[in-house]
């Protein structure tokens, strides 16, 4: 996984709450094998019934078509466990999300996928909206994960907090994999373990037992 | 201090600390489906790693083939390399597929528990957020994304910081009209889409003591929906006669031993929660969403809101979801014209959701120019239902009688509406598009959906047979 570090660039404001992964990135119409992210995103609110695209969505403004960070309401991701919800942001340059709130899933979703989720309160939610609608993608915001900050222009200065192991893994990107294959014989160990103790829960069809 | 049924499942599955701090949990029996896993079987050969457990790891296919009568797995062509990518790659690794024209074939949260896989206090898996739905067994369940299926596959266990507890506690009798679909939908109108975040739901009570084993599953299917990664009820004895029998289920003496383990799993009286809510389900009636989102939710003889009367702050996400639903203000819900009726999904397409629907649409005919689905949960389903002449029912009234799979749920196999179109349906979202660019969708009950496919409008299920007569 690619480390995080520190991003400095656009900020691109999604102000509404409960943004759910079906309008992130959307199946509907049919799956499809091979796929542009960056056109799966948000791809139903970003055109119109006829095709066209709408001027005014946030993501189809000249400056937002790309960014660095995305700023957004509270239950950010709820729904589906789909990671192309994620990708698609990656897909535009994204790596940071600043949120007040997150889904589980899809928290875990961008962790799992170097991208930083900063979950702000109320106060420092507020504060740093006013400062990036006011700044309207002229002026770069930068996320800085070693000092835990965020700063931008007019001297905007906020900490953030993040637990200690998620804040390593992203600034080491960690192979998750690799990390828990440490543990490989306390696994094996635990296997047998359980089929001593609970021999059902070691065998799918636990009928023959 | 007690613990908690979520408390005593964790506690016996966690194999150690990972260094960063995480708990590995070790993963029962792990279904993956076709949609999600061809990314994750890529980059485990990628790095030349293998499924550490083929014996306890299957594949689903049930997102994207079409639920047409008599399809193959090319009816929808779109879905054919995400089957294809699939079957080879659990080839590859001695992977179990539940394939089109096999006897397990189905979706897979409904799949795992009718064949006795999902066993009470068992940890279980699936990429997709739904996985919950098995918690109606005891079991506990996590939706994971792509790159975690990719670490369940080599490893079988879940990397994870420790959720906290919740406890919905539903007391009450609930009305004879309503069902487990109500009393979710009830659940997600008191503590919203997010009441659940970072937390595990135990849902008890004499409601949740009171619904059948197919009830709690549709039950546990929407904890997703009200934030909460998973949600479980606590197995009794009408779970164990339930399990009784399944085919993968243990047998003779294992049987007595593990329902000795089984009944142990509980939560002590005194298990402390984080959070705990007391949902009043007494008298209850059928619900239905009028909006976007699943926490929007009023009876069908209610009004949708008006913006005018609800605090400044959620005016705008009211007002557009009104605008997207083809509202007005304090407009009433019934009597708005159905244009199509999805009775299917691993919400609400086990056997008695279906008797549940069939009961009033028996002897009716579907509104004209109402298109009407029922896609079974499962091909069990779909036999067992036509071994009572179900299919029959539902064809004689002009329903199409599909195939299996998640068809309108999610639309991934193209399945779904127009713009403009209103659908009644049994599944657990009404997110905007989810069911067709500019569709709008009205999550409910098997009831009030077959119900609405006959009047050719949203009507109460006494309405439905009175308006026919
Ligand atoms: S029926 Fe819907 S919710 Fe269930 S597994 Fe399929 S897509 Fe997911």
């Amino acid at each position: 996984m690619k480390a995080f570090t520190h991003v400095t660039g656009t900020a691109i404001p999604f102000l509404e709450d409960d943004v759910n992964t079906d309008q992130i990135a959307p199946v509907a119409g049919g799956a499809r094998m091979s796929e542009d992210y960056a056109q799966t995103l948000f791809r139903h609110r970003r055109r119109g019934a006829d095709g066209a695209e709408d001027p005014d969505f946030v993501f189809n403004k000249p400056q937002f078509r790309s960014g660095a960070m995305l700023v957004s309401g509270r239950n950010f991701g709820c729904g589906s466990s789909r990671e192309s919800a994620v990708w698609t942001f990656l897909a535009i340059g994204v790596t940071c999300i600043i949120a007040r709130s997150f889904a589980d899933m899809y928290r875990e979703n961008c962790l799992q996928n170097g991208i930083l989720p900063i979950t702000l309160s109320d106060a420092q939610a507020d504060a740093l909206e006013a400062a990036v609608v006011a700044a309207d993608g002229a002026a770069p915001f930068t996320v800085d994960l070693e000092r835990q900050e965020i700063t931008g222009p007019n001297g905007l200065h906020m900490a953030f907090d993040i637990s200690a192991a998620d804040r390593t893994r992203l600034l080491e990107g960690l192979d998750d994999i690799g990390l828990t294959m440490k543990h490989k014989a306390e696994i094996e160990a635990f296997e047998k373990k359980m089929a001593d103790m609970l021999p059902w829960s070691q065998r799918a069809d636990a009928s023959t037992l | 201090m007690g613990r908690s049924i979520f408390d005593k499942i964790w506690d016996a599955h966690v194999v150690c600390k990972r260094m960063d701090g995480r708990e590995l949990l070790f993963i029962d029996r792990h279904i993956t489906h076709e949609l999600h896993a061809p990314h994750a079987f890529k980059k485990l050969k990628e790095a030349g790693r293998r499924v550490r457990r083929p014996d306890i790891t299957f594949s689903a296919l049930d997102h994207t083939p079409a639920s047409t009568p008599g399809r193959t797995d090319t009816t929808n062509p779109e879905g054919k390399p995400f089957i294809d990518a699939v079957r080879a790659a659990s080839a590859e690794n001695n992977v179990r597929v539940f394939d089109l024209g096999d006897d397990d074939y189905g979706i897979s949260h409904v799949v795992g528990p009718e064949i006795g896989m999902v066993l009470p206090g068992a940890t279980h898996a699936v990429p997709d957020s739904h996985a919950c739905t098995v918690g109606g067994l005891g079991a506990l369940a996590f939706g994971c994304g792509t790159t975690e299926l990719e670490h369940v596959l080599a490893t079988q266990v879940m990397a994870m910081a420790r959720p906290k507890r919740m406890r919905v506690n539903l007391v009450g009798r609930i009305g004879a009209l309503a069902s487990a679909k109500d009393v979710a939908l009830k659940i997600l109108a008191q503590i919203g889409v997010s009441g659940g975040r970072g937390h595990i739901i135990e849902f008890a009570g004499p409601v949740a003591r009171a619904l059948s084993i197919e009830g709690r599953l549709t039950l546990c299917n929407l904890t997703i929906e009200m934030g909460s990664r998973s949600g479980l009820v606590a197995p009794d004895d009408k779970t164990f006669e339930w399990l009784h029998g399944r085919r993968w289920a243990p047998k003779g003496a294992m049987w007595d031993r593990a329902l000795d383990y089984w009944r142990t799993l509980p939560s002590d009286e005194d298990a402390v929660f984080e959070r705990e809510v007391t949902v009043d389900c007494d008298g209850l009636q059928p619900q239905i969403t009028w909006g976007t989102d699943p926490s929007q939710v009023i009876e069908v003889d209610g009004h949708a809101p008006d913006p005018a009367h609800l605090p400044t702050e959620q005016r705008a996400a009211v007002e557009r979801a009104l605008a997207y639903m083809g509202l007005q203000p304090g407009q009433p819900i019934a009597g708005l014209p159905v244009h199509r009726v999805f009775i299917g999904s691993c919400t609400n397409a086990r056997l008695p959701d279906l008797q549940e629907a069939a009961a009033i649409v028996r002897g009716q005919h579907v509104a004209e120019g109402v298109f009407a689905l029922v896609s079974a949960g499962s091909t069990r389903v779909k036999r067992e239902a036509e071994a009572i002449g179900l299919d029959k029912v539902f064809r004689d009234a002009g329903f199409i009688w599909g195939e299996s799979a998640c068809s309108m749920c999610a639309g991934a196999n193209g399945d779904g509406g127009k713009a403009g179109e209103r659908i009644l349906s049994t599944t657990n979202r009404n997110f905007e598009n989810r069911q067709g660019r500019g569709v709008r969708t009205h999550l409910v009950g098997p009831a009030l959906a077959a119900a609405a496919a006959v009047a050719g409008r949203i009507v109460d299920v006494p309405n439905a047979k009175a308006g026919a007569q």
